[in-house]
């Protein structure tokens, strides 16, 4: 009997490994999107132009990276528009951008932001750990709670943002 | 002979594409050590690169920033860990070996002898039977 469980050990292990591999696929999560390693630190300093993230204040802060040249941060205006207008104070840091062109995107999609600073460089973005725009970043009493990489959809703020918006200090 | 040769020196060529002249640091040890460093760090835009060989932008940034930190007289693994500091164990090529990560740099050599211990044992017994 024990020879035969023998025998079947190299199909045992082989479903075993596909079960394990097939999971991730299942979930229709995508690979090359990465968490966060400053999730639970405090928030870095942003060393960009114009701005000054009141980063000490309690409450919840949306800081937002985008910028003019690129296309999903156009599609994801119209949700951070209606996060404002739900009352979250949101921050707009414009990635490698010059003024006139944010200044015009801003005109043309809607201005949700408490104040926009300028990361001409990429450094204040390499400080925060962002690989790609728009990333989205939600702080509380000044650390970082999560962060949302790609444009954000209206899904994501009603199933991950809001319950976290809620459940927080106002 | 000389195919076999070729084929080896094919994959042992690294030629970094990437890199523009105008990164380069004056220093040559610093530069050798920038492009040694940066082998060791992933473009995590084009993820199966590091970010010598990727043209992405944030490979750009990230070479002009371990630059900087070599020469603001970081050491190596100083450089490294700055940028893993920010984009966490991913953005290193080589993952660290560390204890927490025991199980992921001994499975290979432990599955080596494994199944070299089985083929062993098989043969032998298959031996002794006769």
């Amino acid at each position: 009997m024990m020879r035969r469980l023998f025998y079947f050990l190299p199909l045992i292990v082989f479903a075993g490994l596909a079960a394990f591999l097939a999971a991730p696929l299942l979930t229709g999560k995508d690979p090359r999107v990465l968490s966060s390693v400053l999730v639970g630190r405090e928030a870095p300093g942003l060393d960009v132009q114009g701005f000054e993230l009141p980063r000490h204040e309690k409450g919840m802060k949306l800081v937002n990276f985008f910028a003019s040249w690129c296309v999903p941060c156009a599609a994801e205006q119209p949700i951070l528009s209606r996060m404002q207008k739900d009352g979250v104070a949101v921050y707009g840091v414009a990635y490698k951008d010059k003024p006139e062109a944010v200044k015009n995107f801003l005109a043309r999609y809607g201005n949700p932001y408490h104040a926009v600073g300028f990361d001409d460089g990429g450094r204040g973005a390499i400080n925060w750990g962002v690989y790609g725009v728009p990333e989205t970043f939600l702080i509380k009493d000044g650390r970082i709670l999560k962060r949302h990489a790609g444009p954000l959809t209206e899904k994501d703020y009603l199933q991950e943002f809001k319950p976290l918006l809620e459940g927080g200090a106002k | 002979m000389k195919y076999v040769l070729g084929f080896i020196l094919l994959f042992s060529l690294h030629a970094a594409v990437a890199v523009e002249p105008d990164e380069m640091l004056k220093d040559p040890a610093l530069e050798a050590r920038a492009r040694s460093i940066s082998q060791n760090l992933r473009c995590l835009v084009c993820q199966g690169e590091d970010i010598d060989d990727s043209r992405a932008p944030l490979a750009h940034d990230l070479r002009v920033l371990v630059r900087e930190r070599l020469m603001k007289g970081d050491r190596d693994d100083q450089v490294l860990q700055f940028v893993r500091e920010r984009y966490g164990d991913y953005v290193l090529m080589t993952p660290p070996v560390e204890w927490r990560t025991l199980a992921l740099w001994s499975a290979p050599p432990l599955m080596l002898i494994a199944g070299l211990a089985l083929a062993f044992a098989t043969a032998f017994k298959k031996r002794r039977r006769r």
